[in-house]
């Protein structure tokens, strides 16, 4: 891997690692939806470091380069990511369904009805 | 609370059909409560099911005819009542057919009786499209559950408090409650007898199915809803514990 593509990855990286901290420390964004993004830093970070990692990674799932190996997970961490989303989102709407309930029957209830 | 039995109508956008449902249930049985859940409407169902002399809980905001459902379970279990029948708001259901459900549900032999188009009674015509999903949805509740219910997705039915509990709980599939509930209540135990029950046509030409996309979309779901309802574990005493103990379906 060419020393120029090394330091561009290393920054994207390290940037996202320090935004998506900085986003939990402001309490922007949730522990519990951060670890996701962490883990993605992390190991583009041990990718363009372990540079071997990457070929081994490119002949374990048997693609022809290591950019479609990169593609490829990129694209496994988006399903991922979209996956718990629509999780947290049925979650969601059964807790604003709940509510929703309850504050039409105690407003009922506060009519006298 | 007038009586032991609450009549819940879900209504969305229902001003012009709600006062005459209304009225030919308080014709028929003037101490009957009935509770009219006002799904966000936008006209003046709410105001007009008042008018006519019913209890009406009003949403925030649209959730869908299940969530409504559920939450006139929720009013039930809350003033104890001990049966719940539950109606069409657009006037489909022939209010003579409260006495029939309730009668049958009071015998006590049953948790839940359902109001049936395919039993004989009356003249109910549907379309074929409508007839063959029914047919189907029909097949594979026998398959999944044992059961032979004629009319697998009958929304005129009577239950007793032991399933508004069951309904209550967050395991109530309110995307589209139909053949999924059933299997859900073989599963707990429950016993499910059906009655024929004469039904108006809808004149409304409302339809919470219209349209090949929304039925393709109601059948895919349905199924899957059917299969997973299958697949789960269901454990009543968990409902019961969360609710504060069994009483017997009291």
């Amino acid at each position: 891997m060419a020393s120029k593509q090394i330091v561009f990855a290393l920054i994207v990286a390290v940037s996202l690692f320090i935004i998506i901290l900085e986003l939990v420390r402001r309490r922007k964004l949730k522990e519990k939806y951060s670890w996701l993004w962490l883990v993605t830093g992390i190991m583009i970070m041990a990718l363009v470091l372990k540079y071997e990692f990457l070929v081994w990674l490119t002949d374990f799932v048997g693609a022809f380069s290591p950019m479609s190996t990169l593609f490829f997970f990129a694209l496994l961490f988006v399903i991922l990511l979209c996956i718990q989303f629509s999780v947290s989102i049925s979650g969601l709407q059964d807790k604003i369904k709940n509510l929703a309930q309850e504050l039409a029957i105690i407003k009922t209830k506060l009519k006298g009805k | 609370m007038k009586s032991d039995a609450l009549v819940i109508i879900p209504a969305y956008n229902e001003e012009g059909p709600i006062q005459g449902v209304i009225n030919s249930i308080k014709a028929l049985y003037p101490e009957m409560d009935i509770l009219v859940i006002d799904d966000g409407s936008s006209d003046d169902t709410a105001s007009i099911a008042e008018a006519s002399g019913a209890v009406c809980i009003t949403h925030p905001f649209n959730m869908g005819y299940g969530v409504a459902l559920q939450t006139g379970y929720k009013y039930a279990l809350m003033h104890e009542y001990k049966y719940v029948v539950q109606m069409d708001a657009d006037g489909q259901h022939d209010a003579g057919g409260i006495k029939i459900l309730l009668d049958t549900i009071r015998e006590g032999s049953c948790d839940v009786v359902l109001g049936s188009r395919f039993m004989g009674a009356g003249d109910y015509k549907m379309s074929f499209a409508r007839l063959i999903g029914v047919k189907f949805f029909r097949l594979v509740l026998r398959i999944l559950s044992g059961r032979n219910i004629a009319d697998p997705t009958t929304g005129f039915q009577a239950i007793t408090r032991k399933v508004v509990r069951i309904f209550s709980h967050d395991m109530f599939p309110y995307d589209y409650p139909d053949a999924d509930m059933i299997i859900l209540l073989s599963k707990v135990g429950c016993t499910i007898i059906e009655r024929p029950l004469s039904m108006h046509p809808n004149k409304t030409g409302k339809s919470m199915h219209k349209g090949a996309m929304k039925a393709l979309y109601y059948i895919f779901t349905m199924l899957l809803s059917m299969a997973m309802t299958r697949l789960r574990t269901h454990r009543i005493d968990e409902i019961f514990s969360a609710n504060g103990g069994i009483e017997n379906g009291k």
